[in-house]
C-alpha cells in the first residue's frame, strides 16, 4: 500500500521544527513502527536524516513509542499502543499525519521524540512502598481479595507512556498519577503511607507544568491501557482528605 | 507554607474551589428560577413583587446574597486563571484536531463561562444595579397587608423583556448556562472524588435533567413575557 507521511522534523530542543512529506511503500501487515522502519531505510539508503522515534520492546508494554497519529495519541484504536497498530487500518494512498507529543512538561528532543522524565519524576517523589529490601516476600503472604487485586492491577497496568498527557487539552498528568497513586493505595502494602503518597505526587506533578484537569476525559478514550478517570476521582478524594484530615501537619 | 495555602495553590485544591463555588450557583439558581415561576402567575406581578420585596430586605438573604456575587467573582476569575494555566501547559497545538476524544462543552468551558459572564453583567446592570443604586427606579405600589408600599419590579422586568435585544442576548447567555452546565455538573462531582458506580448514574441522570430544563425553563418564562399582550 502507498501512503503519504507528513511527519514532523526538528533537529533538537533549541532548533524550530517543521512537518515534512514522505512517500512510503508499506504492506498492511506491517505494524506502524515497522512501516517506519521502512520509511528510515529509504531515507539511510538515500543519506537522508533518518526520522527519530521511540521504541522498544514492540509488545506493548514499555510505553516508548508514543506518536500522535492523525491527531491521536497511539492512532485511532482503542486500547492499542502504537507497536500493536497494523497498517490494515489505513487505507491505500491515505496521507498520515504523525507528530509529537505536545505538552509545555514534554519538550521535544529530536524529530517525534519528547523527553517524559516528569513522569519518572513524579513517581520517584512517592510511587512506591518503604520496606527493606532483602528476600522477595512469599506472594500470598498477605491474602487479597480478588476484586481488590483486580482494580489495583487494573491502575497498575498504567506504562507510564504519557499518552493522557498528550491527548489532553490541558496537558494534564492526573490520570497517569491517579494510576499510580491507586495501583498502591489499594492494596495494604501501600495503604499504610497513602497519605504522604497521593500529597507529594500531586505537588510533584503541579511543579512539573502538567496542567489541571477539566475532566474533559480525552485522556481515557487515548490511554492504550484503557485506565479509568475513577481513578483521578480516587486521587482527588485522598489528596483531599490527607491535606484536611491526616495526622501529619 | 501552611497546609491551607498549599491547598489553595495546588491544583486540585483550585480545582476543589471551582467545583464548589460551581455547585452554589447551581443551587442559587434553582431558588432563582423558583421566584421567575411567580412571573407567570396572572395577578398583575402581586406574588413577583412580594417575593422580590422579601429577597431585596430579608437580611439573612442579603448576606447569602454578598456570598454568592464574591462566589461569582472568584469562579470567573479563578476560571479564567485556569483556563490561561491549562492553554500555557498544552503549548503547540496539534495539526490535526480530532473531536473523537472530547465533548464540544468539556472543552469550551471558560468561553462559556466568559458568555455567562457577559449575560450577568448586562442582567445586573439591568435590574440589581437600578434597585442597589438609582433612587426609586421603579414605581411604589401598595399591596392589601403590607405596611408599606413596594416597588414594582414586574413591570420593569416586563419593560425589559419586551425589547428584542436583551431577549437575544438573554437567549444566548441561557444557552450558554446549558452547555456549561451540561459538563459542569457531573464535572464537580467528579473534582470531589464523587465517582462511584452507586451514584453515577443518579448525578449524571440529575446532571443532564439540570442542564436542559432549567436554562430552559428560564428562556420560557422570557419568552412568554416577550410575546404577552
Ligand atoms: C460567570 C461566568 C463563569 C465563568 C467564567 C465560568 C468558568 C468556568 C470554567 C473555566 C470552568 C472549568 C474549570 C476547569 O474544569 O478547569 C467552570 C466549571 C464549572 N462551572 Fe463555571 N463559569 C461561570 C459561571 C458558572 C455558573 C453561573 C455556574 C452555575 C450555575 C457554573 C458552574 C460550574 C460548574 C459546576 C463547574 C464544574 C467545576 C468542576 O469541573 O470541578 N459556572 N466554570
Ligand atoms: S494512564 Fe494510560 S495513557 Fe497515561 S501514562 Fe498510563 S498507560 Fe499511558
Ligand atoms: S514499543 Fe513498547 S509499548 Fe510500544
Amino acid at each position: 500500500m502507498k501512503l503519504t507521511l507528513k511527519i514532523w522534523r526538528q533537529k533538537s530542543a533549541q532548533t524550530k521544527g517543521a512537518f515534512e512529506s514522505y512517500q512510503v511503500d508499506a504492506n498492511e501487515h506491517m505494524s506502524f513502527l515497522e512501516m517506519l522502519d521502512v520509511l528510515n531505510e529509504g531515507l539511510v539508503e538515500k543519506r537522508q536524516e533518518p526520522v527519530a522515534f521511540e521504541h522498544d520492546c514492540r509488545e506493548g508494554i514499555c510505553g516508548t513509542c508514543n506518536l500522535v497519529i492523525n491527531g491521536r495519541p497511539h492512532g485511532p484504536l482503542p486500547g492499542t499502543t502504537t507497536c500493536q497498530l497494523h497498517m490494515r487500518h489505513f487505507k491505500e494512498g491515505e496521507t498520515i499525519v504523525i507528530e509529537p507529543y505536545r505538552a509545555q512538561a514534554f519538550p521535544v528532543i529530536k524529530d517525534l521524540v519528547v523527553d517524559r522524565s516528569p513522569l519518572d519524576r513524579i513517581i520517584q517523589s512517592g510511587g512506591f512502598i518503604s520496606v527493606n529490601t532483602g528476600q522477595a516476600p512469599d506472594g500470598n503472604a498477605i491474602p487479597i481479595e480478588k476484586d481488590v487485586a483486580s482494580r489495583a492491577f487494573d491502575a497498575a497496568a498504567c506504562i507510564g507512556c504519557g499518552a493522557c498527557v498528550a491527548a489532553c487539552p490541558n496537558g494534564s498528568a492526573m490520570l497517569f498519577t491517579s494510576a499510580k497513586v491507586s495501583h498502591l493505595a489499594l492494596l495494604p502494602q501501600g495503604e499504610v503511607e497513602h497519605n504522604r503518597r497521593v500529597v507529594s505526587m500531586v505537588h510533584q506533578m503541579d511543579k512539573e507544568g502538567f496542567g489541571m484537569c477539566s475532566n474533559i476525559k480525552a485522556c481515557e478514550v487515548e490511554c492504550p491501557k484503557e485506565i479509568s478517570v475513577t481513578n483521578i476521582a480516587r486521587m482527588n478524594r485522598q489528596y483531599f482528605s490527607a491535606m484536611i484530615g491526616s495526622d501529619e501537619k | 507554607m501552611s497546609w491551607v495555602s498549599t491547598l489553595f495553590t495546588s491544583s486540585l485544591g483550585r480545582k476543589l474551589v471551582m467545583a464548589l463555588t460551581g455547585l452554589f450557583l447551581i443551587l442559587f439558581l434553582l431558588v432563582h428560577l423558583t421566584a421567575n415561576l411567580q412571573l407567570l402567575r396572572s395577578d398583575g406581578g402581586e406574588t413577583f413583587n412580594l417575593v422580590s420585596e422579601f429577597m431585596g430586605h430579608n437580611p439573612v438573604v442579603q448576606t447569602v446574597a454578598w456570598g454568592l456575587y464574591l462566589f461569582i467573582v472568584i469562579h470567573t476569575l479563578l476560571g479564567i486563571r485556569l483556563w490561561l494555566a491549562n492553554r500555557h501547559a498544552k503549548g503547540q497545538k496539534y495539526l490535526v484536531q480530532t473531536k473523537a476524544n472530547a465533548s464540544f462543552a468539556s472543552k469550551n468551558m471558560a468561553i462559556l463561562g466568559i458568555l455567562i459572564f457577559a449575560f450577568l453583567m448586562i442582567h445586573m446592570g439591568d435590574f440589581w444595579w437600578k434597585l442597589q443604586f438609582t433612587d426609586e427606579p421603579y414605581a411604589l405600589l401598595q399591596y392589601a397587608g403590607m405596611s408599606h408600599p413596594i416597588e414594582d419590579v414586574y413591570t420593569g422586568v416586563v419593560a425589559s423583556f419586551k425589547n428584542p435585544v436583551v431577549m437575544i442576548c438573554y437567549l444566548i447567555g441561557y444557552l450558554a448556562l446549558g452547555i456549561h452546565l451540561w459538563h459542569g455538573f457531573q464535572s464537580a462531582f467528579q473534582t470531589l472524588g464523587l465517582n462511584h458506580m452507586k451514584y453515577n448514574g443518579l448525578i449524571k441522570f440529575l446532571g443532564t435533567a439540570y442542564a436542559v430544563l432549567v436554562p430552559l425553563g428560564f428562556a420560557l418564562i422570557s419568552i412568554y413575557i416577550f410575546l404577552m399582550q
